[in-house]
């Protein structure tokens, strides 16, 4: 058991074993990889969020006045590619998922660590096309590259882009080949699949789809770019191509790609939940096997992105009951985490924090998904601003809060500091505050009628337009908090204890920050997952949680 | 008051009533899972927060609770997939005495077209209380014809028509807009559906047509010779095309496919596509020597070659039940 006292004299980890610029670009320590995949995602996300705050500028007045129309369509087009390909794909499984995957299975790394290495270069090299595209003018079609605007009639750098996503797609596929192996091949002895962390679980769901989805948002972005270079008529009507073809071929990657974010971010509210409420998690296994079913469902669901597009109506009824069927894990996940609390021993810590917010918001981010599958409710609100605050509930307000949660989580563990609790529990609010506040005029607003991607607007909708640029201020200081005290807290933070929470699991076994081979020696499992019952009786003294 | 500040679109037109009630629904059903979940989260935390000396009681879960909290929500979730669907399949299903209005969509501006020939741009004028269906292409990207105020929505997209219609149950202007993103000016692709008392209306109409649509189909059909082949009496070397419209139609693979607004469309642009039985696929193509609106105006013709007693396609099963359309029905 891991005690709470903090060494006198520095202990080699795998931060201080080696310096150099070398030492970190040609790693192949999956920790060391973790927190280059952090810079990398870091700097993306500013830049897409940079994107978001002058759209919202923009449409603080009805008239398009303060940028260009064609500038408007690259930002919000561009804030979509950084934000889902550069950041929430591999936000949390590429930092998190990379730093503890080996950690809580009992690994010394991944299964191909440099494999591992490799991925990130392809992010990088994919990040720094985008990059390079967005500097020398930008793509506008939309993240969703509908056809045949992207291939006929945009004068925009519609082919580098799609490049750059097609080779960020083989990083993200790398990434979950990489864990699927490792989960198989790498756990523990005595770490059976019953007693994994449901981290792990989620990520295993996760990585299934990215192995098995990605391959066709590339392949799809390969048949785009030959349209729009070679004239090879696949989907413009012009050449005797079907422009619905892209959308199938689009969603059937981009809905569970939703997945893909959402999922690692239910793993870290799993661990969060029980380990504040010292408590095992309320049905283990309905969780994880909500897990498998969210990424089996998540392929079967595509269509509900078309039902105005011109499907037939009998495909459009199939993809609702489908789209249906796929609410029911979510809905069962939440129950679990709410049933968890139950009798348990709460402390609001930062993170948990950041839990409530997760569980809060995905439930509205998911019930209003709801009413985005009734057939009926779609044909008025798709395409509308109920749409956009409908995925931010759940990307932003899911996967995002979780990520941030994580982070606080196992910032101790990756950096071997404590953050300012304080701070953080602040920072938690805001986030809170402002993402409400930014997101839920959006849904009144669909609802009355304003389409998404409008750059002017008629008067009548400026009220809930100032209320949602006003909120997107207050959340642009809450995400700006935990990235100044997380930087402070690297030099100034206090030491942290191997197992600040009192947490179950392998990870906080080990010294904080973890040595290279993370373990000494092989760990053998002989308990459950979430065993809080026999970590609290280890304890003589009162459990004294930070914060 | 609420004029800088509307929280709920107008209620004009008669599927506006149908959607706002299962949305209405949805808003109390999710309500109140939001305020049972916020509820259970807040009562929780605040009682069972951390005491000291004062361990959690380990549970490790319940099969009864997890089967509960499973096939209630799927139940519920059949009611609500139930009640969409039916609100979308009257939508889908125009009513089939409704007067028709051709919509072409281009970058970035409507262009609409009566059936009875009056042609506008950016507006639509319709009566109150009549069935309105819009037949909608575009010619070069896809947009999406929106009327907040009448909860109709539908993509319109290049090479083929997409059909949506509404009955207008309140004078004044609605907002269109594109919802599909096309381009540079996306947002300024908008415009006006007026609607008017049907006395109003006939004095609109009784301006600026140029003939009924299905006659400069006519002349373009004269022009463009279809008629050499395509003979009234049967004896030419295309099908003919009287009574034709609505029924179902053999082909010489042995499909069997509706003749409706997209078939006389694919059968002009891409003849061979979908072969009559008992026909040679000699026609040429006459893709890029016809526009958007010269198309709409041909299939207009097609259609007025019906008869009006014809039996319909599959709009049969479908009739509006607070249907007020008969007045509706002067085109033929």
């Amino acid at each position: 058991m891991a005690t709470a006292t903090v060494p006198a004299v520095e202990r080699e980890d795998y931060l201080n074993k080696e310096y150099g610029i070398a030492s970190w670009l040609l790693t192949t320590d999956h920790k060391r990889i973790a927190l280059l995949y952090l810079i990398s995602i870091t700097f993306f996300f500013f830049i897409g969020g940079f994107f978001a705050l002058l759209i919202r500028l923009e449409l603080l007045t009805p008239a398009g006045d303060l940028v260009q129309a064609d500038t408007y369509n690259k930002l919000f087009t561009q804030h979509g590619q950084v934000m889902v390909f550069f950041f929430l794909i591999p936000s949390i499984p590429a930092v998190l998922g990379n730093f503890l995957i080996p950690l809580m299975v009992g690994a010394k790394d991944l299964a191909f660590p440099r494999i591992n290495l490799l991925s990130w270069y392809l992010y990088i090299i994919a990040g720094m096309m985008m990059v390079h595209c967005m500097l020398t003018g930008g793509v506008d079609t939309g993240w969703t590259f509908y056809t045949p605007f992207s291939t006929a009639f945009s004068n925009t750098k519609v082919i580098e882009a799609g490049l750059a996503i097609f080779v960020a797609g083989f990083s993200s596929i790398l990434t979950g080949l990489n864990f699927v192996v490792t989960i198989h091949r790498m756990r523990a002895p005595g770490l059976t699949w019953s007693r994994l962390p449901l981290f792990v679980w989620a990520h295993y769901a996760t990585s299934i789809i990215q192995i098995l989805g990605t391959p066709v948002i590339a392949i799809t972005l390969v048949l785009v770019v030959a349209e729009r270079a070679l004239h090879l008529g696949i989907f413009d009507p012009k050449l005797g191509g079907d422009p619905l073809l892209f959308q199938h071929l689009f969603w059937f990657y981009s809905h569970p790609a939703v997945y893909i974010m959402i999922l690692p971010s239910m793993g870290v509210v799993t661990e969060i939940i029980p380990c504040f409420s010292r408590k095992r998690v309320f049905g283990y296994i309905f969780v994880a096997l909500s897990s498998i079913a969210i990424a089996v469902f998540g392929f079967l669901v595509w269509a509900h992105h078309m039902f105005v597009a011109g499907i037939s109506v009998y495909a459009a009824l199939v993809f609702s009951i489908l789209s249906y069927a796929v609410a029911v894990p979510s809905a069962v996940k939440v129950f679990n985490w709410t049933a968890t609390l139950y009798k348990g021993s709460i402390h609001y810590s930062a993170p948990m924090l950041y839990a409530f917010g997760f569980v809060g918001l995905f439930t509205i981010g998911g019930l209003t998904g709801l009413f985005l599958s009734a057939l009926g409710v779609d044909m008025h609100v798709h395409d509308t601003y109920f749409v956009i605050a409908h995925f931010h509930y759940i990307m932003v307000g899911g996967a995002l809060m979780g990520y941030l949660g994580g982070m606080h989580f196992w910032w101790p563990k990756i950096s071997g500091r404590l953050y300012p609790e304080a701070w953080a529990r602040l920072a938690a609010l805001i986030v809170f505050i402002g993402f409400n506040l930014t997101f839920f005029p959006q849904f009144i607003l669909g609802y009355v009628g304003m389409p998404r991607r409008y750059y002017q607007y008629p008067p009548e909708y400026q009220v809930l337009n100032v209320l949602s640029t006003a909120g997107a201020t207050v959340l642009a200081v809450g995400y700006l908090l935990p990235m100044i005290y997380f930087l402070w807290s690297m030099r100034y933070g206090k030491p942290a204890p191997d197992n600040p929470w009192r947490a179950a699991g392998l990870e906080w076994m080990v010294q904080s920050p973890p040595t290279t081979f993370n373990f000494a020696e092989q760990p053998v499992v002989t308990w459950e997952a979430y065993n809080y019952d026999e970590i609290d009786k280890g304890y003589k003294e009162e459990p004294q949680l930070v914060g | 008051m609420f004029d800088n500040f509307p929280l709920w679109p107008q209620r004009a037109s008669s599927m506006a009533g149908n959607v706002d009630a299962l949305f209405i629904f949805l808003v109390i059903l999710s309500g109140m899972m939001t305020l049972l979940i916020f509820v259970s989260l807040v009562y929780f935390a605040a009682r069972y927060r951390h005491r000291k000396g004062v361990l959690a009681e380990q549970i490790e879960g319940s099969t009864p609770l997890e089967l509960t909290w499973t096939i209630i929500p799927f139940g519920v979730f059949m009611v609500i997939f139930a009640w969409g669907a039916v609100v979308y399949f009257q939508q889908r299903t125009p009513p089939r005495d409704a007067t028709e209005v051709y919509v072409v969509g281009k970058q970035w501006m409507w262009k609409l077209e009566h059936a009875e020939g009056q042609r506008e741009i950016n507006s639509l004028h319709v009566p109150v209380g009549r069935d309105v269906k819009l037949i909608m292409t575009s010619q070069d990207v896809i947009h999406s014809f929106f009327v907040p105020d009448f909860r109709i929505k539908q993509d319109v997209v290049p090479g083929r028509y997409t059909v949506t219609w509404f009955r207008a149950t309140k004078a004044g202007t609605y907002h269109l807009f594109c919802t599909q993103y096309c381009g540079t000016q996306h947002s300024g692709m908008i415009g006006s559906i007026v609607v008017m008392e049907p006395a109003q209306y006939e004095a609109w109409m009784s301006g600026g047509s140029t003939g009924p649509l299905s006659a400069s189909g006519e002349k373009m059909f004269a022009e463009l010779g279809c008629a050499t082949c395509h003979r009234s009496d049967s004896q030419g070397r295309g099908p003919n095309l009287q009574g034709m419209f609505g029924k179902t139609v053999l082909l010489e693979d042995g499909r069997l496919v509706t003749a409706d607004e997209n078939y006389i469309r694919e059968s002009i642009l891409d003849p061979g596509a979908k072969v009559v039985r008992g026909f040679k696929p000699v026609m040429p193509t006459f893709q890029g020597l016809v526009s958007e609106e010269q198309l709409n105006a041909l299939v207009a013709y097609v259609k007025s070659l019906t008869p009006p007693s014809a039996p319909g396609g599959r709009n049969t099963a479908m009739s509006s039940p607070d249907s007020t359309s008969g007045q509706g029905s002067q085109v033929q």
